[in-house]
């Protein structure tokens, strides 16, 4: 059998010529070396509500950046908003830019640029499919051509998940526990090869050694895509970020290196947050 | 609403400031013991040699129980951090004061070698230092804990004046040299006070600002 690896950059040089290029806008801006997203004055809204004010903030590829602040600060909308996932809401839009690797994310077409940026929400949500189908179900829907079981069990072993499940493919997923049913569906995410993965409280339903098997993935994930956390656990942010920025009212706070801002904040604000004394 | 936290971290800095308050007798007496002559309070200060020690488990416990269970952040991570380090250099500088109050009991059984000049004035800057360096804990004063730091030149002067003068007393006069020597001790433990002090100083503008300034010539990015 040809090992997993070898047979998925094959399978992913099949799929990444048409994925990637399809819906494609030219750059409105330079790309920035390093800089994964760039989103400049960022203002949403909810119909007449605002909820993000003038977020200013350069997501770097191939780190770990972390979204934290009380709830209801603007944090999962701001996430949303990377993928466009609040353009199903109703009456909602932004004003500023995202820029996703240089390119304004409102030009490029919004199924190519959710297989770019994959998500995984805070309730782990597989489908009423088996394993199997739901790691295949994004690739099938992309139109994939090679061979479907070298990707599936390179997603899978990607999400830390194969070793668990290999003998089990067919059966539905809904019979894994929560925290594989959460592996799962970062599998499914990672099988249409994303380079971006947002992640709104994923582990938040999780007990702790399956936390740490997430964090653990994200760590190893780091080589091959940059990843966006929403948390509220401020130790997970701590042990697993590379970057954090802070949210207050909708208002980006501080963002820095996730080092600083845990040991030596410079806003009074983050300040108060992280160390519990906020309100 | 307070929460059961700050008052643990209150609670922990009454404790050292408590600690530090026994070093600081300890010192005194130690020193005293030497310049006044006065064996009792040479032993006064070995006897509460195990009450300094004591409370610097007791610190221990409390910083290790607190960083397990709360996982503290910024300012409070930093006064933890700080805390232990603290600790560690209040009991050195009860160590130090042991080690006076030996050389004062040794010293005691022969005349007085000189007039003692640099050594009270030496003992009252590492006395000073001590004492600042544990209210600009308790205040968060960087100011005050700057000034610390600069003082342990002058300590340090001090310390190379009395060996020289020492030396020439023993290079003159043979049977001062046991004395001498023992004074030349003494001046070194009150010397290493005052460096306990410039770490202790150090460690609350760690506390303070969140800036390591333990060795400037290391490039810290």
């Amino acid at each position: 059998m040809a090992s997993p690896v070898s047979g998925h950059h094959a399978a992913a040089a099949r799929l990444a010529p048409q994925a990637r290029t399809v819906g494609v806008s030219a750059p409105v801006s330079t790309k920035e070396a390093g800089v994964r997203f760039h989103i400049a004055g960022l203002d949403f809204f909810y119909g007449a509500r605002q909820a993000v004010y003038g977020v200013n903030l350069k997501i770097p590829a191939n780190k770990i950046t972390a979204l934290i602040g009380p709830s209801g600060c603007g944090k999962s909308t701001f996430l949303r908003s990377l993928n466009r996932m609040n353009d199903t809401i109703r009456h909602s839009h932004y004003d500023g830019e995202i820029l996703l690797d240089g390119h304004d994310i409102r030009k490029i077409d919004v199924v190519n640029l959710r297989r770019r940026v994959g998500m995984v929400f805070q309730r782990p949500n597989p489908f009423p499919k088996s394993i199997y189908d739901n790691v295949a179900y994004g690739l099938r829907l992309n139109g994939y051509q090679g061979r479907l079981d070298d990707l599936v069990e390179h997603s899978l072993r990607r999400s830390a998940l194969w070793d668990e499940v290999k003998d089990y493919l067919r059966k539905s997923a809904f019979a894994l526990s929560g925290g594989q049913q959460q592996r799962l569906c970062i599998a499914r995410a990672l099988a249409v090869d994303p380079e971006v993965l947002l992640l709104d409280e994923p582990c938040s339903a999780l007990d702790p050694v399956t936390t740490a098997k997430i964090e653990e993935l994200m760590f190893q994930l780091k080589d091959s895509c940059t990843m966006v956390i929403v948390t509220h656990n401020m130790q997970q942010a701590a042990r697993a970020s590379d970057f954090t920025a802070f949210m207050l009212d909708g208002k980006l706070i501080e963002h820095n290196e996730t080092s600083k801002l845990f040991t030596t904040p410079s806003d009074p604000r983050t300040e108060a947050y992280i160390t519990g004394r906020f309100g | 609403m307070e929460r059961h936290f700050e008052h643990d971290l209150e609670e922990l800095k009454q404790r050292l400031l408590w600690m530090g308050s026994l070093a600081e007798r300890a010192v005194h007496q130690a020193v005293h013991a030497v310049l006044d002559a006065d064996e009792a309070l040479a032993e006064a200060v070995l006897s509460e040699e195990d009450a300094i020690n004591e409370m610097q488990i007791e610190i221990d416990d409390r910083v290790q129980r607190l960083l397990a269970l709360q996982a503290p952040m910024a300012a409070d991570l930093r006064f933890l951090l700080a805390v232990a380090r603290i600790n560690g250099d209040l009991e050195r500088i009860g160590d130090q004061a042991v080690n006076i109050s030996h050389s004062a009991m040794r010293i005691l059984r022969h005349p007085q070698v000189k007039p003692y000049v640099d050594l009270p004035r030496m003992t009252e800057l590492a006395e000073g230092m001590v004492r600042d360096s544990l209210n600009a804990l308790v205040r968060g004063d960087q100011t005050l804990a700057r000034s610390v730091m600069q003082r342990d030149d002058q300590v340090d002067r001090l310390r190379d004046q009395l060996f020289r003068e020492l030396l020439t007393y023993m290079m003159e006069n043979s049977s001062v040299v046991f004395s001498a020597f023992e004074l030349v001790l003494v001046a070194k433990n009150i010397e290493r006070i005052g460096d306990h002090a410039t770490n202790i100083a150090e460690d609350v503008i760690y506390f303070v600002a969140g800036r390591d300034v333990r060795h400037p010539a290391l490039d810290r990015r």
